[in-house]
């Protein structure tokens, strides 16, 4: 065996070893996180990760055409696995493992392929060089030391490989330097006019460059967010297979604690979704916290849970205490309080993650945390608690007052066993003045229809959204479980809501509760009657360019992005303007995630942004959803002193002007 | 050393009619509440808890279904509660009630030190603001009322200091312990329980006394010791409200201008 061998051998031998005692001391840290099934379908699990992982479908948007370039790279890698691999045998059993073994068809072939693909990552490290030296996109913490060391032995990687071949085709040692044309370039154009010796000196000391910098990135991994290489293939496996529209209950035990107080108290795959984080930044692109200048940044929240993890995990492995606080001061390893009360659960961070990073859920569990074991939160939401908790409405109005609207108008109560569908009215549509308009809407658009319909008046209760939004999901579960005895007891089936919290509440919270409700959205419900025949739209003038708003808990919770447009469409005789975001990447109100109850600092409110977006249109009617949406929507024209002559309209009154 | 923090528990007022034929609250599904006051009072409680060091003991008269707002004090930190509950106690003005709850502290305090028995400053039900001074007058504790700031107990000299809020001014009381504390709602802001301490006092004991543990006369008590009695209640007469619509009503000067109008032509204001 010669020295370099007996050297290299060591050398791969401590790197190895290294790296999966790296890998070891890491990934063993998710498992002191609870529970989480994510081993079911296992089918449809390899099929995300070969569409989502393989398929980067994530990466490369229209959003994100530099996506393009991620795309370039991971294919790249895959494939340059291979010439590593062989690259690394080689290096131990020279004369036993090398391509150049190979019949000539296929080592021609494969060193063709691979000498080209070196030239993309080449080029794919120049350009994303390029763009955090001299287009860094806000979103990104563009400059960062990391990014440049992988940057860096990227580049020496596919550098070092077109000097080692370019000088063994100088020398005329490579048999395959024909299908070698970058190789070829460098060794005919560049290299040809050295010395003999030099180029043999060159082949020996690109071989130990090569080696020496892939065995370095291999160490490097585990400690750079460069681990997403590891960890993001199974994390696009263990993704979850429905949306994430809801959180997971909790088991209210004496003794216990509650929410997410330490970072074991996460579920393993809340720990693995940190190890999984790039970095991209496309979280923060999107939230509307952080676009209107808050200090919540969702990509940082990930980065301080895994900050945590790496900080206290073998501590807690061993039964004491961790020493840095999860939930506290403003420092890495620590998510702060105003942090997560900035957070609208709106879900665009999640819509967008590649590797489906589920931020929401994490963000209640310590927002639990936070109000069920600590009882901290901001002042203006303990009454809101409160007149949930007692009257069962967040304005705490005698709950008798509910049923008041129905007096003013038409509208038959719901008879058990005789009703077929229950309309849903909720708190805003039935207190809120300037709500109870579409609930009238709703209510002659239903008569119109001449179907079985009712409402449970002064009966009916809060869904609980807010305050499972919140954390305060040991009232929520009282909410729920009332609620759930209610429509179990007049036999409650089929139900319509007209605000997409109560719809997201009833269809997905609620089956958490035994509950299995046909529920939808008034849109759904509606479009279903005119294709039924039941309901006859006339295109009606006079609402002028129509732009449509997309409520977070109807789109991005549900999938319902059509069917508005397409009511809109059969109502005005126009299909909708769209705002720049829109459908999935649509903006926030401002009001998800119980903000329509909290206080928001003046100068930066997330519906002033929404509506200042809707402005770009031009529109002369502003239509939404969702009552939420309605209230937020109009106080942004307000208190951007708008004077143009603008509606904001809830889809149910577009509708409603329609009627034949 | 213990601080008694009496609490009643009423019906929503907000919620409560009066019947127009008998005159008298019609109380049926209206659902009942922590009087507010008291609300501060053991609020208050648990800060000096806190502070110092006390135990809390949440004390009420009134039917078995108080054991709901006692849970809710026990939910919030009181360390102990004691109900008070007998057919006997029923129907109890402010007199015959701040006699059964003073004997009550009499028969506490014989086993622990009592330091202050906190009270709210009155009950949204009955609106006296006597029970609190009732029950210091016949334990012989001094009287601190109408208190939105408790500003030092010195526990060595035993002595508490107190701010009072009169109309128009402030008095600083300094008082000897023990001593009843009568608050404002103005005092503190009440806590929010946390989850594992609702779980704790759904399932934690009770003491109930009732008179044959008591061993009051039944004179001094319930509707027999009581020295008032309901006559009648009932709404005063109004005129129906007026609602004032229209496009000036969004705009501040307009609204004032047309609410003036509308004050002058009822006579209600002169202009001159």
């Amino acid at each position: 065996m010669s020295s370099q061998v007996l050297l290299f051998s060591a050398l791969f031998a401590i790197a190895v070893g290294f790296f999966l005692l790296s890998c070891y001391l890491r990934f063993s840290l998710v498992t002191i996180g609870k529970p989480d099934n994510r081993f079911n379908e296992l089918g449809q699990r390899f099929s995300n990760m070969l569409l989502y992982a393989f398929g980067q479908k994530r990466v490369v948007t229209r959003s994100y055409l530099f996506g393009l370039n991620h795309a370039v790279f991971f294919w790249c890698f895959l494939i340059l696995l291979i010439a590593n691999t062989e690259f690394l045998l080689h290096g131990l059993f020279p004369a036993s493992v090398s391509l150049s073994l190979l019949p000539d068809i296929l080592y021609f072939t494969l060193t063709f392929i691979f000498d080209i693909v070196s030239f993309f990552a080449l080029v794919a490290v120049l350009i994303a060089l390029g763009r955090r030296l001299f287009v860094p996109p806000k979103y990104i913490d563009a400059r960062t030391y990391d990014a440049f060391v992988i940057l860096g032995l990227v580049a020496t990687l596919m550098l070092a490989f077109f000097t080692l071949h370019g000088s063994e085709i100088a020398l005329g040692e490579e048999r395959a330097a024909l299908y070698m044309p970058v190789s070829a370039f460098m060794g005919n154009f560049i290299l040809a006019r050295l010395p003999g010796g030099t180029l043999t000196a060159l082949v020996t000391a690109a071989w130990w460059v090569h080696a020496v910098a892939l065995l370095g990135f291999l160490d490097y991994l585990p400690y750079s967010k460069h681990m997403h290489i590891l960890t993001s293939i199974p994390n696009c496996f263990f993704k979850s297979l429905e949306k994430v529209n809801t959180q997971p209950r909790e088991e209210f035990h004496k003794g216990s604690a509650y929410g997410v107080g330490r970072v074991d108290q996460f579920r393993w795959k809340d720990l693995f979704d940190s190890f999984s984080c790039t970095e991209c930044g496309r979280c923060n692109d999107n939230c509307p916290a952080t676009r209107s200048g808050k200090s919540l940044n969702p990509r940082l929240v990930i980065h301080n849970i895994k900050e945590n993890l790496l900080h206290n995990g073998r501590q807690i492995g061993k039964g004491l205490e961790p020493a840095l606080p999860l939930i506290g001061t403003c420092r890495e390893g620590c998510v702060t309080e105003t942090d997560l009360w900035e957070c609208t659960t709106c879900g665009a961070c999640m819509e967008v993650c590649p590797v489906f990073i589920e931020h929401v859920p994490k963000i209640v569990g310590m927002r639990r945390n936070l109000v069920e074991m600590k009882s901290t939160f901001p002042g203006e939401v303990q009454s809101l608690f409160e007149n949930m908790e007692n009257r069962s409405n967040p304005w705490g109005i005698i709950p008798a007052e509910r049923g008041k609207w129905v007096t003013e108008t038409d509208v038959p109560p719901f008879e058990k066993n005789q009703t077929e569908c229950l309309f849903y009215v909720g708190c805003t549509g039935a207190f809120d003045t300037r709500n109870k308009r579409n609930t009238l809407a709703l209510t002659n658009i239903f008569n119109n229809a001449g179907i079985s319909w009712g409402v449970l008046g002064k009966e009916e209760k809060c869904c609980g959204d807010s305050l499972r939004r919140l954390g305060n999901e040991y009232v929520f579960e009282q909410m729920a479980k009332e609620n759930a005895a209610l429509f179990q007891d007049l036999g409650v089936k089929k139900i319509v809501t007209q605000c997409p919290h109560c719809y997201n509440t009833l269809k997905n919270d609620y089956r958490q509760f035994g509950l299995n409700l046909d529920v939808s959205h008034y849109s759904e419900f509606i479009l279903d009657l005119i294709k039924a025949g039941k309901i006859k739209l006339k295109a009606s003038a006079g609402l002028g360019r129509v732009v449509y708003h997309d409520s977070c808990y109807l789109g991005r919770y549900n999938g319902v992005y059509d069917q508005p447009r397409e009511l809109i469409k059969l109502s005005s005789g126009h299909t909708p303007l769209e705002m720049e975001r829109h459908r999935q990447r649509s903006f926030c109100c401002g009001a998800g995630g119980g903000h329509m109850w909290m206080e928001e600092n003046a100068d930066t409110r997330i519906n002033m942004e929404r509506v200042r977006q809707a402005l770009q249109q031009k529109p002369d009617t502003i239509c939404v959803c969702c009552p939420y949406c309605v209230t937020m929507i109009e106080d942004g024209l307000t208190d951007l002193k708008v004077t143009d002559n603008i509606a904001v309209l809830d889809l149910s009154e577009v509708i409603q002007r329609a009627l034949v | 050393m213990l601080i008694v923090t009496c609490i009643k528990q009423v019906p929503d007022t907000t919620q409560v009619k009066i019947d127009p034929e008998t005159g008298t609250l019609i109380r049926e599904g209206v659902p009942s509440i922590i009087n507010p006051f008291d609300a501060h009072a053991l609020e208050e409680s648990l800060r000096l808890k806190e502070k110092y060091g006390f135990r809390v003991l949440a004390l009420s008269m009134g039917p078995p279904s108080t054991e709901m707002t006692l849970r809710k004090a026990l939910a919030v930190g009181a360390d102990d509660a004691i109900l008070l509950s007998d057919r006997a106690f029923g129907g109890a003005d402010t007199l015959a009630t701040s006699m059964v709850l003073a004997e009550a502290i009499r028969k506490i305090s014989a086993q622990e030190e009592v330091a202050l028995v906190i009270c709210g400053k009155q009950t949204i039900d009955g609106d006296t603001a006597q029970v609190g001074p009732g029950i210091a007058t016949r334990l012989g504790y001094s009287q601190l009322t109408s208190v939105d700031r408790v500003d030092e107990i010195d526990m060595r000299r035993k002595r508490i200091t107190v701010r009072c809020k009169f109309e128009g001014r402030y008095e600083i009381l300094e008082s000897s312990l023990p001593a009843m504390v009568a608050v404002l709602r103005e005092i503190n802001r009440p806590r929010y329980p946390t989850v594992p301490l609702r779980i704790i006092s759904q399932e934690a004991e009770l003491k109930v006394w009732d008179n044959r543990s008591m061993q009051l006369s039944e004179d001094k008590i319930g509707l027999k010791g009581s020295a008032t009695a309901v006559r009648r209640i009932f709404s005063p007469d109004r005129e129906k409200g007026q609602i004032l619509a229209g496009d000036e009503v969004n705009d501040p000067d307009q609204a004032a201008r047309r609410l003036i109008e509308v004050l002058v032509s009822k006579n209600l204001i002169s202009v001159q």
